[in-house]
């Protein structure tokens, strides 16, 4: 196992050179999550890339598929796929798309891009290894904008209902939507009130702090018979920092100074 | 064929284990059989279709063959980018089902009125789309989306038709049923139409106008072949169906000949207009309101054949 603070590290560099090579969009939002998503794939996850469809494997779904760049990069570095893939990202032909593609592409358990699709699917694959007593678990990464979804809503009445204590929902809370803050566009606040009055064992992290993440990801469930609920506090754009904070950076590709200086930031000689 | 559903349903149950049931909240009196004797296998989703959709396709990404049931719009429309991306996208094995088609919820109103699923679902990427005609026709449907691997749209009628067929059929996906011979024109009719279709055929008969009669149970595939054969053997082709006339039997039949090297046949669609039914009424007082009773189709067919018939004496003169 390596270090999961260096992976995440990778994790934000080779994103950043995808998007850039591919002018592409959605730094903020796989920058939010790439302490998270380095956590999964540094061992919590019980994957293999060399069986990536076998039966026991846990699922990972991520709900909010336009932060796909991140979780390529996380999966080409578990050799789920050759590196050589996240240069064509985003390219006329290319497999990886730019929302997160399964066609073709080992360790993507779910398309998405549309938001509000993964908790539910994710519901139905926790319910199928409960009813089979199977051991893996469902893990599904939410964006907080799509938390406006009332699909979301229905699964979080559901999960809790039918005790999926293997299932666990991770909450990317950068406080930053598609058209301004969260607290502007449409108020998720009381949030955690809101999954614990569903049902769901709530606990809220800083999702930067490896250390934190790691002591919530590995004592799954949180509470037995409930399905788990981690609302992880992070910043839009974390680890460049005129990207941090900055709705522009859901959609902005760096240009080439940019770039330089994002590269800089994060210790990189290009 | 609602009765027909669930027993088939139960059978297949019985032989494979991978047959799991989700439901909407809907189904009193026809779900609780299979809900007792499977209930690991069986699925209350709730009022929440778009929920009950995204669990159906983890279901059966994790090995299951899933059937989803509500009635009319609710379990295809609510729903339909679940259906389309959940589903469809990831070829999950999700049968989904919908009874009450076209106006078999009549008199509740036009909510209940699903007189576009059929071009909705035909539209899907993946999707193949079946309206038995009778609950013979239901039976062997529902073992044959069973059977095939992939995404299916079942649209049932209603409980308590007649069967058209008195004897056992041969039912494939994707190959229309002959119900009645006859030379001069074709009728080809899907869903519910079908009883319609052979009273209007006897009706036809009785003038001295032999209609072929078709059960076009499976609208996609389409039964190509089956179109092009009465454009070739019969006079005119008129389509049946309980359904808007954008996008339906109609339309997919259309297309057929519109690309085919038949010029000369008559060619008409009995459908619903692009509109809503906006008043209370039974199936049958609905069907009659828009001319697809026996009596106005039958007159409607024969006008459209004699018409046809003086034109080709008027061309050849």
């Amino acid at each position: 196992m390596t270090d999961s603070a260096e992976f995440a590290h990778h994790i934000r560099t080779r994103t950043l050179q995808m998007i850039n090579r591919a002018r592409s969009s959605h730094i903020g939002s796989s920058f939010s999550m790439a302490d998270l998503l380095a956590v999964l794939y540094n061992g919590v996850l019980r994957v293999d890339p060399k069986q990536p469809d076998s039966p026991e494997r846990d699922r990972f779904i991520l709900s909010k598929g336009h932060a796909c760049a991140a979780l390529y990069v996380a999966l080409a570095n578990r050799d789920f796929f050759p590196d050589s893939w996240l240069d064509d990202f985003y390219q006329d032909g290319a497999r990886l798309a730019g929302h997160a593609t399964h066609v073709g592409v080992p360790g993507v358990e779910i398309s998405t891009g549309s938001l509000g699709h993964g908790l539910p699917i994710g519901c139905g694959m926790a319910l199928a290894a409960k009813r089979d007593e199977a051991a893996y678990r469902v893990f599904v990464m939410l964006s907080d904008g799509e938390c406006d979804e009332g699909s979301n809503w229905e699964a979080a009445l559901f999960a809790p209902h039918h005790q999926l204590d293997n299932l666990v929902v991770i909450i990317d809370y950068n406080k930053i939507q598609s058209l301004g803050a969260v607290k502007e566009v449409l108020d998720l606040e009381p949030f955690a009130d809101k999954w614990r009055a569903f049902g769901w064992a709530v606990q809220e992290i800083d999702g930067h702090n490896v250390r934190e993440i790691e002591q919530s990801l590995t004592h799954i469930p949180a509470k037995d018979g409930k399905p788990t609920c981690i609302i992880a506090h992070t910043i839009k754009g974390k680890g460049v920092s005129f990207m941090e904070h900055n709705l522009l950076w859901h959609y902005r590709s760096p240009n080439s100074e940019e770039m330089a200086g994002a590269m800089s930031e994060l210790g990189v000689r290009e | 064929m609602r009765t027909a559903f669930f027993d088939a349903l139960m059978n297949l149950a019985e032989r494979d284990s991978r047959v799991f049931l989700v439901v909407g909240d809907l189904g009193f009196g026809v779900t609780e059989a299979f809900a007792k004797r499977f209930p690991q296998r069986y699925l209350n989703a709730g009022v929440a279709e778009q929920n009950m959709t995204g669990i159906a396709a983890g279901l059966a990404l994790s090995g299951k063959v899933v059937f989803t049931y509500s009635i009319a719009n609710f379990p295809i429309l609510r729903c339909l980018e679940q259906i389309r991306n959940d589903v469809c996208y990831h070829h999950a094995n999700v049968k989904v089902v919908a009874v009450g088609g076209g106006f078999a919820y009549g008199s509740l109103g036009a909510t209940h009125h699903a007189t576009e699923d059929l071009a909705i679902m035909r539209a899907l990427p993946e999707m193949s789309v079946v309206a038995p005609g009778d609950p013979v026709e239901a039976a062997a449907a529902t073992e044959a989306i069973a059977a095939h691997d992939g995404p299916c749209y079942l649209r049932l009628g209603r409980a308590g038709e007649q069967k058209v067929h008195k004897g056992p059929i041969q039912f494939q996906l994707g190959k229309a049923i002959r119900v009645r011979q006859g030379t001069d024109i074709t009728l080809i009719s899907t869903g519910g139409m079908l009883q319609t279709a052979v009273e209007a055929a006897d009706a036809l008969s009785a003038k001295g106008l032999h209609a072929r009669v078709l059960s076009m149970h499976t609208l996609k595939p389409l039964d190509a072949n089956a179109v092009l054969a009465a454009a070739r053997e019969t006079r005119a082709i008129f389509t049946l169906e309980e359904h808007s006339i954008i996008g339906g039997l109609g339309s997919a039949v259309a297309e057929i000949l519109a690309e085919s090297a038949e010029r000369e046949v008559v060619f008409k669609r009995f459908a619903l207009p692009s509109a809503f039914a906006c008043k209370s009424g039974t199936q049958e007082y609905l069907r009659t309101q828009f001319g697809l009773g026996v009596g106005s189709l039958s007159d409607a067919i024969y006008a459209a054949t004699r018409d046809s018939r003086q034109l080709a004496v008027s061309v050849s003169v």
